[in-house]
């Protein structure tokens, strides 16, 4: 493995990669050793955790720091279907019962999520409410709220899976849990965007919308991203594919920091 | 430092994706787990798998992470047929925005599918599963309805599929890969419910009373499935 090469090549995309070592000397010094004990085996793992280092999280946050992250979006998600359903502005018949059956879940997540915190001896969050300056008077932005809260969601739960890889409470795996809210969010955002007239899932174009929904599928990693696990999907899969099929066919993560900034679900929340 | 070079022969192979220019979108992967980590722990867990096709033609996915790729690069395999098929003969009732949208799916599913076979060829050299052969007798591609029926069940299949099988992976940056794909097929399987049914995108048929989606054994799914495929799979093994 060339990790000289991969360095050089990061330092073209990022000017202060060495600094984000230990020190220069440091990465040096454990590939020498890495290469005499000869165990090249040893080295992507290696290169692995220097990079998750670099760049990922300071500290991995706990299971219960992960599923009350969950919990503070669930209970956003239940206080604005809330509200939506007491302004009273949501059209009877289909879009009713659409906002009925999403709102029966968040209410289902949070109290799954609540009872799951409880029973590994955590304190689950609560009187987590939707900010009511931001709550939009008319039908049209309310669906743009809950479009921007969904698509959020299925990003942010996306986001903590490897947080939760073998993760148990008891027999139950955490990480099952987590995937079953997890595309329940996707399916509810796929009929939010539909009750928008929007296409189910994201087009390369969504990244490039004003707030409050642009936001939602900007970060690190943007909603147009083409390139998944190093492969450009556009041009290195035999067949071309469209950038717009290559952004819709993968949808991305968000950090729980890009997730609870104020550009995104962070600024809905009531102070 | 461009003429620095270590053990280049050695690993030219498994790391090879790496010497590809980084784009400042794409290196964040590396944090995560390198295409070369997942080579290395991949090959590491098949060394007493059986031979992919046995002589009585039976397809074994395979047993590790290899084996969980192998199981969603089948049921893509599948999902990507029929929406081929869908595009090249679309139901004569389909509106066209209805033909537009199922066009696209039509995509999305190849796509996966190119991605696993891409992935599994980079990562597990020798061990992926052949091209299979899709039944699709019992559809008729004619009929909205029966496209739509039959959509329905690969759809919510596959999520349920994708939802069982992401604990079984052990490296995460391919857990990852597997949310990412898993929330496009929920999409797809809200958006063909809303068309067989509106508002039933998530109706109590799917989603149980936690508010969960399901999720299914592998084995399980392959049992769904096999009907739709002629080579007989075998997914006892995947993830262990």
């Amino acid at each position: 493995m060339n990790i000289l090469r991969i360095i050089e090549q990061l330092s073209e995309v990022d000017a202060d990669v060495l600094g984000r070592f230990d020190s220069r000397r440091a990465v040096f010094k454990s590939l020498g050793n890495t290469a005499k004990m000869g165990a090249l085996a040893a080295a992507p793992v290696f290169v692995s955790s220097l990079f998750s280092k670099a760049y990922g999280q300071t500290t991995t946050p706990s299971v219960v720091e992960v599923l009350n992250y969950a919990l503070t979006l669930e209970l956003l998600e239940e206080d604005f279907y809330k509200k939506m359903t007491a302004a009273g502005r949501v059209p009877a018949g289909v879009a009713a019962g659409a906002i009925a059956t999403i709102l029966k879940h968040e209410t289902a997540h949070v109290k799954l999520l609540s009872d799951t915190i409880r029973a590994l001896n955590g304190t689950p969050v609560t009187n987590v409410k939707f900010k009511t300056s931001a709550f939009p008077a008319d039908y049209p932005t309310q669906l743009v709220v809950a479009q921007a809260l969904e698509d959020t969601g299925v990003r942010a739960y996306k986001g903590q899976a490897g947080n939760l890889l073998g993760k148990m409470a008891g027999t139950t795996s955490l990480l099952q849990v987590a995937l079953q809210i997890h595309s329940v969010e996707a399916r509810h955002a796929a009929h939010i965007r539909g009750m928008r007239m929007q296409p189910a899932w994201i087009p390369a174009s969504d990244s490039n919308l004003p707030a409050p929904l642009g936001p939602v599928y900007t970060g690190t990693i943007r909603e147009d991203n083409v390139i998944q696990s190093n492969v450009n999907i556009t041009s290195q899969l035999g067949t071309p594919y469209s950038a717009n099929d290559a952004a819709a066919s993968f949808d991305e993560i968000l950090t729980m920091a890009e997730v609870l900034d104020a550009s995104r679900a962070g600024g809905l929340v009531q102070g | 430092m461009s003429n620095i070079k270590q053990n280049a022969s050695e690993e030219a192979e498994f790391a090879k994706p790496l010497y590809t220019p980084i784009k400042r979108r794409s290196f964040f992967m590396y944090a995560g787990a390198t295409a070369g980590a997942t080579a290395l722990l991949l090959s590491g867990c098949d060394d007493d798998d059986n031979e992919i096709v046995t002589p009585n033609g039976t397809v074994n996915l395979g047993s590790g992470d290899v084996g969980v790729l192998n199981y969603a690069y089948a049921l893509e395999q599948l999902e990507a047929a029929f929406y081929a098929q869908v595009k090249a003969t679309p139901a004569a009732d389909f509106s066209t925005l209805e033909k537009d949208y199922f066009n696209q799916v039509a995509a999305h599913e190849a796509i996966h599918r190119d991605f696993f076979k891409a992935a599994i060829t980079r990562d597990a050299p020798g061990q992926i599963i052949p091209g299979l052969t899709p039944i699709f007798t019992s559809v008729d591609f004619t009929k909205r309805a029966s496209v739509l029926a039959t959509a329905k069940t690969f759809e919510d299949l596959g999520v349920a599929a994708y939802n069982g099988a992401g604990k079984y992976l052990k490296t995460p940056a391919y857990l990852v890969i597997a949310g990412q794909i898993v929330s496009v097929e929920a999409r797809h399987a809200a958006y063909v419910r809303d068309l067989i049914s509106p508002g039933s995108f998530a109706d109590d048929s799917i989603i149980d009373a936690n508010g969960l989606d399901k999720a299914m054994e592998p084995v399980e799914v392959v049992t769904a499935a096999q009907s739709f495929i002629k080579e007989k799979l075998d997914a006892s093994r995947v993830g262990k």
